[in-house]
């Protein structure tokens, strides 16, 4: 069992490998898109390169619940309902949603998805 | 359709791996600005060979239901970009993931033997809900792997000879 370290090790290596930033930007904070630039194709090699890092199976939507966002049930104008938000804190069990819920707008999503969900994933998938 | 940058597949396992095969001419047109009388084949076009040799493998193992489209080289080396006519190059693309989202290849170009480039590419797959477009004219992307002779060498993931649909 890889401890809290090691996968973060690894997973900095993904991310220094898939976007060219350096290590140091590589923090438990640091958000994927707004802070190491990551686009969404981006994101699907990072999935793909932590499968294979850690040999585990991700889906994305286990990091972006894309099926929700797309879903009118819970998007009005734009933005995520209560009951949407209770839904993602539920499938996000690792994700700081606080700056997210201050203004749930659907396209915010993916800027809240920080390296530290990226190995609350992993963590989970290898506990 | 013209944009026919292999030959041919030489290999070509279901969803696993794809080799093609592509002989540079002086008769294509763009070597006799690239350059005038010094012919080499453009790189982006080398990598377009790749891509296709890829994302057609990509496109088959998905049951040619998904728009595959390139979008992300994530990394490619060239060790020799003196590519002129008379040149057979050897494309060779292993699949590292393939899944409803996107796929991931390992992508290698020989000549005789010598490895020319390698590098990996990342394809996003798009479904109609991306917009309504099709990516190919009705019928050209079936046309185009016949051409290629994926029907002549494919074989599936059990190894059985691949079937060409419009002959069922």
């Amino acid at each position: 069992m890889a401890t809290k370290e090691e996968i973060l090790a690894a997973v900095s290596e993904v991310l220094v490998d898939s976007l060219a930033v350096d290590e140091e930007e590589v923090t438990m904070e640091a958000t994927l898109v707004d802070d190491l630039g990551a686009e969404s194709i981006d994101l699907l090699e990072i999935v793909f390169n932590l499968e294979k890092a850690f040999d585990i199976k991700i889906d994305r939507s286990e990091l972006i619940p894309e099926d929700l966002f797309s879903n009118a049930e819970y998007v009005v104008d734009g933005k995520l309902t209560p009951a949407g938000l209770a839904i993602l804190e539920e499938r996000l069990p690792n994700a700081n949603l606080d700056a997210f819920k201050q203004n749930p707008m659907v396209q915010n999503i993916a800027k809240i998805l920080t390296v530290a969900d990226l190995c609350g994933v992993v963590e989970q998938k290898l506990a | 359709m013209n944009w026919y940058w292999i030959d041919r597949f030489t290999v070509f396992e279901s969803g696993k791996r794809a080799c093609a095969l592509k002989t540079i001419t002086r008769a294509e047109g763009h070597l006799r600005d690239h350059f005038p009388f010094h012919p080499i084949a453009p790189a982006s076009l080398i990598v377009e060979g790749l891509a296709q040799t890829a994302g057609l493998m990509v496109n088959e193992a998905t049951q040619f239901e998904k728009k595959v489209v390139l979008g992300k080289i994530p990394k490619l080396t060239f060790f020799e970009t003196e590519i002129t006519p008379g040149d057979v190059l050897e494309y060779e693309a292993v699949a590292d993931y393939i899944n409803e989202e996107g796929s991931m290849a390992t992508v290698a170009v020989r000549r005789g033997g010598e490895k020319i480039a390698e590098g990996v590419l990342v394809f996003a797959h798009l479904g109609n809900e991306f917009n309504n477009k099709r990516q190919f004219a009705e019928g050209d992307l079936e046309d185009l792997v016949r051409a290629y002779g994926m029907y002549d060498v494919g074989v599936d993931a059990d190894g059985r000879p691949l079937r060409d649909p419009s002959l069922a």
